[in-house]
This record gives C-alpha cells, sequence and structure tokens, in this order.
C-alpha cells in the first residue's frame, strides 16, 4: 500500500517537475514569476490535441506543440517582457501582473476557439497495466517518467555541453557582467523562454494522456501551484524545481491518504510552501552560485 | 433600475475601498501583497458569523476591522522575513489557502456559503442604495485618512522604505515597524470592506475571495496609477463599470480585461492617473498655462 502510494506521489511529482521547469528557467535569467508559462501549458495541450486528433502520431504531436509552444514563448518574451524589464519599474511585481493578464487572454482564447467544452485525446497503450507483484504500474506513467528523464537530459545537456547554454549560466549569474564581457544575453533569454515555453507545453499534452480530458480551465491549478514548486526549489534552479516537484507531489499524495487536514489537495503545496519559507526564506534549495 | 444602478455603484465603491487599501501596502509601502482578497474575505465571513450569533452590525463592522488587521499584522510580520518575489508567493499562496479553509470548513459554511441577516438603519431595512452611502463614507473617511497619513511621519517613512529600504534603515527609519503598521492599515480596511460586502450580498462564497479578485483589486490599483489616491478610485470605477457597460459583450469580458492590464503595463506602467503619466503630464500643463501663478507639478 504504502509503495504503490509513494509510487503514486512520485509519478504525481515527475508531472509537476515538468511543468515547473519551465517557470524556473525563465526566473532564472529574467527573474520574473511567469504564471503565462501556464498558458503554453494550455496551448500545448490544445494544440497537440488537434495535431494527434488530425495525424495520429504521438511523436509529432510532441514536436509540433513544443515548437509552437516555444515560439510563442520568444514572441512574448520579445514583445512583452523585455520591454517592461528595460523601463524602470514602479514596483517588483509589474512583469507579473503583464503574465496573469497574458494568462487571462490565453485562457479565453481557448475557450472561445475551441468552446468551453471537455476533449479528449483517446491516446490507448499497447498493455491496460502491468502488475508487479501488488504493484499496478500503468503505461501512462512509464511514459511520464521517460520523457522526463529524456527532457531532463537535454536540458542538462544544453545548459551544460553547448555554447548556448554556458550564455544561459553566466546570464543567470550576473546578467550584467556577462553583457559587459560579451555574452550574448539576448540569445540566453530567448533559450530561456524556447525551452520554458517548450517544457510546459509537452508537460500539457502528457496531462491530457493520463487524464484522457482536457478544458480551457487546465491550466489554472498548475499556473499557481507551478509557483510553489519553483519557489521551493529556490527560484531558478533546475535541480531544486525537480526536487520540489517531486516533493509536492509525494507530499499531496501522502497527505490525502494518512491524514484528516481539512484543505484540498490543491491548497497543500501552499500550505508546505508557507511553513517551509518561513523557515528557511530562501526555499528548500537555496542557489549555490547566487550571492 | 435604481436599485440595479445602487447596486453596480455599491459595488464600485465597495472595491475602491478595496484598492485604495491595497495601495497602502503596494503602492506607498512597496510591498508586494497578491493575495488581497484573502483579508476582504476574513473581513467578511467574522462579520457574517458575528451577526448570525446576534451582535448588531454597527458593532461587528469595527470588530471585523480588527479581526483583519490582527491577521494582517502576522503577515506583516512574516514579511520582514520573506521579501519580494518569495512575498508575492506566498501572499498568492495565503489566498489559495484562505478560500480552501472557507470552502471546506463547517463553520464558514462550506461550498454552501453563508448567508447573512440584512442590517437595520433607523429601524428600516437596508437595502443597495443605504450600502452605497455607507460605502462611499467609508472611502471618503479613507481617502482622507490617507491624505493625512501621507503627511504623518508613517508617510514619509513609508516613502523612504519604497524608495530604498536600506538607505531608510541607515538613516533610523524603523522600517520594520512601519512595514508592519502598513500591512495592519492596509488589510484591516480590506476586513471592513468585507463587512458591508457580505451584507449588502446577503449571502457570501468562498468564490468571491478567490485569488482572480486579488488580482481584480491588483489591476484596480496598477490601471489607475500606484501610489495615488485619484489612481485606485479611477481604476476601480473603470474595472468595476466597464464590465456592466460590456455586457453584451460578455463572452469577451475576460479577454479585454487581461488585454488591457497587459497593453497597461506594457506601455504605461504608471498607470493611467499615475505620477507623470501622459494624462497627468498634460493635465499639469493645461493647470501651468490656465493658471500661471499656481503652476507646478502635481502631486496629488
Amino acid at each position: 500500500m504504502i509503495t504503490q502510494q509513494l509510487i503514486n506521489g512520485l509519478m504525481i511529482g515527475s508531472l509537476y517537475a515538468l511543468t515547473a521547469l519551465g517557470a524556473t528557467l525563465i526566473y532564472g535569467i529574467l527573474r520574473i514569476l511567469d504564471i503565462a508559462n501556464a498558458a503554453a501549458y494550455l496551448i500545448g495541450a490544445y494544440v497537440g490535441w488537434y495535431i494527434y486528433l488530425s495525424t495520429g502520431n504521438i511523436i509529432l504531436t510532441f514536436l509540433g506543440a513544443i515548437l509552437l509552444a516555444g515560439g510563442l514563448g520568444v514572441l512574448l518574451q520579445k514583445t512583452v517582457y523585455s520591454p517592461i524589464l528595460a523601463k524602470p519599474q514602479v514596483i517588483a511585481i509589474i512583469p507579473l501582473v503583464a503574465s496573469v493578464g497574458l494568462f487571462t487572454i490565453s485562457n479565453d482564447l481557448v475557450r472561445l476557439i475551441a468552446g468551453p467544452g471537455t476533449k479528449a485525446y483517446n491516446f490507448s497503450f499497447p498493455v491496460e497495466s502491468y502488475r508487479i507483484g501488488g504493484l499496478v504500474i500503468l503505461p501512462s506513467w512509464i511514459l511520464i517518467f521517460a520523457l522526463t528523464a529524456t527532457l531532463l537530459l537535454i536540458l542538462w545537456f544544453i545548459l551544460n555541453k553547448t555554447k548556448l547554454g554556458l550564455a544561459w549560466r553566466a546570464t543567470a549569474q550576473d546578467s550584467e557582467i556577462a553583457k559587459a564581457v560579451g555574452v550574448d544575453t539576448s540569445s540566453a533569454m530567448a533559450l530561456s523562454y524556447v525551452l520554458g515555453y517548450g517544457f510546459a507545453a509537452a508537460a500539457g499534452i502528457m496531462v491530457g494522456i493520463l487524464y484522457n480530458s482536457i478544458t480551457p480551465a487546465l491550466g489554472e491549478v498548475p499556473s499557481y501551484k507551478m509557483l510553489a514548486i519553483i519557489v521551493l526549489g529556490g527560484l531558478g534552479n533546475p535541480f531544486g524545481t525537480v526536487i520540489a516537484g517531486i516533493f509536492i507531489g509525494l507530499t499531496e499524495v501522502l497527505a490525502s491518504v494518512y491524514t484528516q487536514i481539512p484543505i484540498p489537495k490543491d491548497a497543500i503545496a501552499f500550505v508546505v510552501l508557507i511553513i517551509v519559507l518561513l523557515i528557511k526564506p530562501s526555499g528548500l534549495i537555496s542557489q549555490k552560485n547566487k550571492t | 433600475m435604481t436599485n440595479y444602478l445602487f447596486s453596480i455603484a455599491s459595488n464600485v465603491a465597495i472595491f475602491s475601498i478595496l484598492a485604495l487599501s491595497l495601495n497602502i501596502i503596494t503602492g506607498y509601502a512597496g510591498q508586494a501583497m497578491m493575495g488581497h482578497a484573502a483579508f476582504f474575505g476574513i473581513g467578511a465571513y467574522s462579520a457574517a458569523l458575528l451577526t448570525n450569533a446576534g451582535l448588531n452590525f454597527w458593532l461587528a463592522l469595527p470588530a471585523c476591522l480588527i479581526i483583519a488587521g490582527i491577521c494582517g499584522a502576522i503577515l506583516g510580520i512574516a514579511s520582514l522575513r520573506v521579501q519580494n518575489d518569495f512575498l508575492a508567493i506566498t501572499t498568492i499562496g495565503l489566498n489559495f489557502v484562505m478560500v480552501a479553509l472557507f470552502n471546506n470548513l463547517e463553520i464558514f459554511g462550506g461550498s454552501l456559503g453563508l448567508a447573512t441577516k440584512k442590517p437595520y438603519l433607523f429601524g428600516q431595512r437596508m437595502g443597495n442604495r443605504e450600502f452605497f452611502f455607507l460605502a462611499v463614507l467609508v472611502v471618503i473617511a479613507v481617502c482622507f485618512l490617507i491624505v493625512k497619513m501621507r503627511r504623518s511621519w508613517f508617510g514619509i517613512a513609508l516613502a523612504a522604505i519604497n524608495n530604498d529600504e536600506k538607505a531608510a534603515s541607515s538613516f533610523g527609519v524603523n522600517v520594520s515597524q512601519y512595514k508592519i503598521l502598513s500591512f495592519i492599515l492596509g488589510t484591516a480596511i480590506a476586513g471592513l470592506a468585507g463587512g458591508i460586502y457580505s451584507h449588502r450580498m446577503g449571502f457570501i462564497f468562498s468564490s468571491d475571495f478567490a485569488f482572480v479578485i486579488s488580482i481584480q483589486i491588483l489591476s484596480m490599483v496598477v490601471v489607475g496609477g500606484l501610489g495615488t489616491i485619484r489612481g485606485p478610485l479611477m481604476g476601480a470605477i473603470l474595472l468595476g463599470v466597464a464590465p456592466e457597460l460590456l455586457r453584451s459583450a460578455s463572452d469577451y469580458r475576460n479577454l479585454l480585461y487581461g488585454g488591457l492590464l497587459v497593453l497597461m503595463v506594457r506601455f504605461m506602467p504608471e498607470g493611467l492617473l499615475g505620477d507623470g503619466s501622459p494624462l497627468m503630464r498634460a493635465f499639469a500643463k493645461i493647470r501651468v498655462s490656465l493658471f500661471p501663478k499656481k503652476g507646478g507639478q502635481s502631486h496629488g
């Protein structure tokens, strides 16, 4: 029983990690809490649904949605976020307000274009479920695990083994100095948005396949839960985000199964967040490479 | 028809109170408060519970003001530890946790909501008109309080903290004390607005105090102009009346709302009527040309 719950928690947690990674990459460079990242999650799920419905090819579905969301991310960065950051800030949360506006727009656009009803992916796996001992393992979980691992590996490779990744890390550490020594900070920012929005789109499709239903309200819960996770992960630390995502997933599953607290599952992330922040204001995992 | 107009007008007035009170925390003290609706809700639910327990409405109002203020003081103390982006997320989280509690605890009526009795004024049951005048009175009182505050040491200290917290503290400004005070003041006033709201509506649900409402209040302040009195008032009127005018286009309401928000922060982050906004600069120019002797920059 407990092993099954741990596996459940781990699954949900890696899905959270996947969802929150995009916002982490963006925060790492631009210091923006980007709620609109959940718009990419929503749009990714819908675009993926259209592609899957018309082609039936799951690889094409992921690629198409990721590319489109990534493009949207760069577009928003160039037209909205970077110009806002270039001006002197009235208050620190102005970019956050902009992202809330963008998220509202995207929710409504999806509702107007695709209709308010539920859509189903109807993606069928070759095997119903695996049974190992007393444990039930769904093939969709294996897909999530595999996808999260693959995307993390790609991210690790880009950040650590490519020139662009080096630029990203330099910009994340100190964008002024990085710029002064000739690092291409503007491509580092664009990279953040391509990867950030692309990851969110992939997570959106995964959720669509896992629960077999998408609605225009799909992004609402992740939009804020994602924030709790990236803060717990130390804001802008991709590794910390993965740990925090899994931590929240496990906490949610275990707390809703083994305790009788009067709050719904989706609020648990914030209870954990508030407790952790009050004890350790820099998050669960603080950054090593920042001041 | 008049009842309908008074119902909209009292809503606008209640949101003016909320926008003005948020502006104390966000505009004057510069703190990233994203969960103002939580305190609106704390006030609304505590006033409703008090009057349902038999307390007079006019005594419940100051009580809910104090209760919300005490909760705000706790957040204020927490804000000393948790700052900027972390504070923004903590307050968002607080909003979600409060709504979850309103929605799940028996005492708050759970998902069924909570009914309130309409209070009496001079032996008459209060309607939308009376609530409108009550809310307007509170708006005037809050404006007066803010004018007073800005001219006091408290206001000057807040301006210093907002400008540069470290510099202010090195000049001997007690940053912690003033920050907490701004939280107490802002949240207490929001609680009062909640008390009026719950009795005007006659029924409250947890969703009335959701995160979306916090965003609406924040939008009013940002669209109108942070750190001014006219800004939040203008924002509350504009964003409060627009949905009624746009009723025919209600399908596109949120779209326009979000679009307005993005366009405002992208092209006019100081707000429509904020200090240094194009509108205010034009206004100052006209004033100088009309009254050359009195001229000068406006600082309302």
